[in-house]
């Protein structure tokens, strides 16, 4: 909760680390999404439709069509995903990314 | 009849909206129109501004600057259905009254626009053409029409009077079946995972990050690279060491034996180094000869040594050469070399098809050895190649000698850098052979004058058989023959004709020529007379006669002094001459063989006081000469000379 959130900020310096949570991308592919979804959460800080948004155009421009992509801050899922496509990944101590092609 | 004009307030910046009517219509009664007219006006004052209004307000360039008062003054305009322009005192003359009258009916239909359309009533007769003339238009283009049919069927018609010249005909190709064909490729695999996302989760994720972080920043320094790599350099030398296992075991297994050698002939090598005879000082000038090692190799022993010769570059090299001296017991003949270090056991062996006669080892080159043999040829061994087989052969070439070539010696490299060497036979030929790529190329160098003895006619057949073969050391042309027939021919590789000089030496076969390695005049013969010779090459008779009571077979110059020569017999005795110390007699005779061996072979060591002998068992046996033997003259070779001299001088007198 609220308590949890201060000791966060305190004790950690979430901003620079973002390792995956959860992932089977291959190398390549991990790191480039990893990047831009770093740079859109940081780009649309304020709204995670946009940040959503921006990731899934790019990912679907890239690797083929039909990505999903979730954001936000508690949230719990169930998703069905392509072998080799799924990242889940934390970013900036407080926001839960999740990225995933299924067509 | 008249366009209706419009009454009412009109602002006069508006272009003048025009109501054209393009059909002609028919004209109707003034009252008519003026119903329109009313009509209209009622519509336009109340909807006129604003449907003005609407519109931009274009100005444009040439229109009157009015104040605004002039511009809000109201200006009335008045509206007739009277046509302006229509002439309104039109007089007639009429013929029924007989004068002008006026008219007053006027026509006041004023046209402003007339425009004639060409539209043609279908059903009229005019119509019905015109679509018959488009019919035929559009017979290409296929749209079909249903008033064009009754015209197609005329054109048909027309066709089919042409059958004549024209043939319809029309076929169809099988068209093959369609067939419905659908494929489904395997969908990539899918998985489900679920998850959720907390603050929570996130935190505790990130704490076990930081702490995984933390140890393996410790964890990277140098322990994993250090195990990697010696894993990897122990991997190699495995690898290594099993591939060179048996290479490298090979070496090793020679320096053991070497070594196992050293240890059962230790006090042969003890001897071989060190001992020099006390007893000596107490013999006078005597000498002795201490036999050292016996070289024998198993597979020779039905064959005798035939030629000997030190390697100039491995002083504790030889080779010798097996074969057999009798004509009647030919068989293989082999080539062996020995090294002082291992006695047991030659170093090199080749076989030969046929008995080695005689072997010269190149001054510079020493791994290449010329080889002749009891059939002619002669071979070319390359002892640093690993193969049995002579590199050069003279088998197939024409130029190869009839009979057993008797003696080889290398030469100097021709002026191509070839190597080449020069043989004689008992062919009477000698030939030089150079080394040119891979073949021997021949060139006849002389052929040794018959003997005056033989008839004429049979001067060609029976060829003059030449023994020994020696060149000069410092004048590299001039060289010596020994003959069968006891002569000695000195000749020159310049004059390819004629001999220079004929020596009659012994009644017997000369079995070895050989110039004195100082001296420039002085040679040494040795033959089956039993004698031994020595000569100046400026006088007919020798200048030195010494008897050895059995045939000599072999005779050698020592190579530390001028005056020391050693000579083997067919009794197995050695014997060693000073002519410095005693003229006349030999300083020591010694028997260094077993009963019944003769001893065909002598070798001075270039380097070591020893000399090597073979006999005609196969066996090599070394000997070491006793001090007195090895007197070296404390004097320079070019005072030695003149030493000689004196010596011979001395003896003639």
């Amino acid at each position: 909760g609220a308590d949890d959130t201060e000791e966060k900020t305190q004790t950690i310096d979430p901003k620079h680390i973002f390792p995956p949570q959860h992932t089977d991308m291959p190398e390549e592919m991990r790191v480039e999404t990893m990047e831009l979804c770093v740079t859109a959460c940081e780009k649309f800080a304020t709204n995670n439709e946009s940040a959503a948004k921006m990731i899934k155009e790019s990912m679907d421009k890239k690797f083929g069509s039909s990505w999903h992509v979730v954001i936000g801050e508690g949230f719990g899922f169930e998703i069905t995903h392509e072998v080799k496509n799924l990242l889940y990944m934390f970013f900036g101590g407080g926001l839960a990314v999740c990225v995933w092609k299924c067509s | 009849m008249s366009v209706s004009h419009k009454v009412g307030t009109m602002k006069s910046k508006q272009a003048p909206n025009v109501n054209s009517h393009q059909k002609a219509a028919v004209a109707k009664g003034v009252k008519a129109i003026g119903k329109k007219k009313d009509e209209e006006e009622g519509l336009d004052t109340a909807e006129g501004e604003e449907w003005m209004q609407g519109k931009t307000l274009v100005k444009p360039p040439d229109q009157l600057d009015l104040t605004e008062a002039e511009l809000n003054e109201e200006i009335t305009r008045v509206l007739k259905a009277s046509n302006p322009n229509a002439p309104q005192n039109v007089v007639r003359y009429s013929f029924k009254e007989g004068c002008y009258k006026p008219i007053v009916f006027v026509d006041q239909m004023a046209i402003h626009f007339e425009l004639e359309g060409n539209l043609v009533h279908k059903e009229s007769d005019e119509g019905r053409r015109l679509m018959a003339k488009q019919a035929e238009v559009d017979d290409g283009g296929g749209v079909e029409r249903p008033d064009n049919v009754a015209i197609k069927a005329a054109k048909r018609e027309q066709k089919l009077t042409n059958q004549f010249n024209f043939n319809e005909r029309a076929s169809q190709t099988l068209n093959n079946t369609p067939r419905d064909i659908s494929c489904q490729t395997e969908p990539p695999p899918r998985a489900n995972f679920s998850a959720t996302a907390n603050q929570w989760e996130i935190y505790d994720f990130y704490v076990e990050e930081l702490q995984r972080r933390e140890k393996s920043k410790e964890k990277h320094e140098g322990q994993f690279l250090n195990k990697e790599e010696d894993k990897s350099k122990k991997k190699m030398i495995q690898a290594e060491t099993q591939n060179d296992d048996i290479s490298q075991l090979a070496k090793v297994v020679k320096i053991i034996e070497r070594m196992v050698n050293q240890n059962i002939f230790d006090d042969v090598a003890q001897d071989f180094m060190y001992f020099e005879d006390a007893s000596d000082e107490f013999r006078g000038e005597k000498g002795t000869l201490l036999p050292l090692w016996t070289f024998q190799y198993d597979k020779a022993k039905s064959l005798s040594v035939t030629a000997l010769c030190w390697n100039h570059k491995y002083n504790d090299l030889f080779a010798v050469g097996l074969g057999s001296h009798e004509f009647t017991q030919q068989g293989g003949g082999m080539l062996l070399f020995y090294t002082l270090k291992n006695p047991s056991y030659p170093e090199f062996i080749f076989n030969t098809a046929s008995g080695v006669m005689c072997l010269d080892i190149h001054e510079h080159l020493s791994y290449l050895v010329a080889v002749g043999l009891y059939d002619g040829c002669v071979a070319v061994y390359n002892l640093k190649k690993k193969t049995d087989q002579p590199i050069y052969n003279s088998r197939a070439s024409s130029g190869k000698h009839t009979s057993a070539v008797m003696q080889v010696k290398w030469q100097k490299d021709d002026l191509d850098s070839n190597h080449n060497f020069i043989s004689v036979s008992a062919d009477g030929r000698l030939v030089s052979w150079t080394l040119v790529k891979h073949e021997l190329v021949f060139t006849e160098i002389i052929k040794l004058p018959v003997i005056d003895t033989i008839p004429d006619d049979l001067k060609d057949v029976i060829p003059t058989v030449g023994t020994s073969l020696d060149f000069h050391k410092q004048k590299d042309y001039s060289f010596l023959v020994g003959t069968e027939h006891g002569k000695i021919h000195k000749g020159s590789k310049y004059y390819s004709s004629k001999f220079l000089e004929k020596y009659d030496a012994h009644f017997m076969n000369v079995t070895r020529v050989k110039w004195n390695p100082f001296h420039p005049d002085v040679f040494i013969s040795c033959g089956w007379d039993w004698m031994v010779k020595i000569w100046d090459q400026t006088m007919k008779s020798p200048v030195f006669t010494f008897e050895l009571k059995t045939s000599v077979t072999d005779v050698a110059w020592a190579p530390y002094s001028s005056t020391v020569f050693a000579a083997v017999t067919t009794d197995g005795k050695v014997h060693v001459f000073d002519l410095n110390i005693n003229k006349y007699e030999a300083l020591c005779q010694q028997k260094v063989v077993s009963k019944k061996t003769k001893l065909f072979n002598i070798e001075f060591n270039p380097v070591h006081p020893i000399i090597i002998v073979g006999d005609d068992r196969g066996h090599v046996t070394s000997l070491k000469l006793s001090p007195n033997l090895r007197k070296k003259p404390k004097v320079e070779s070019e005072v030695l000379n003149v030493h000689f001299q004196m010596s011979l001088h001395i003896s003639l007198v």
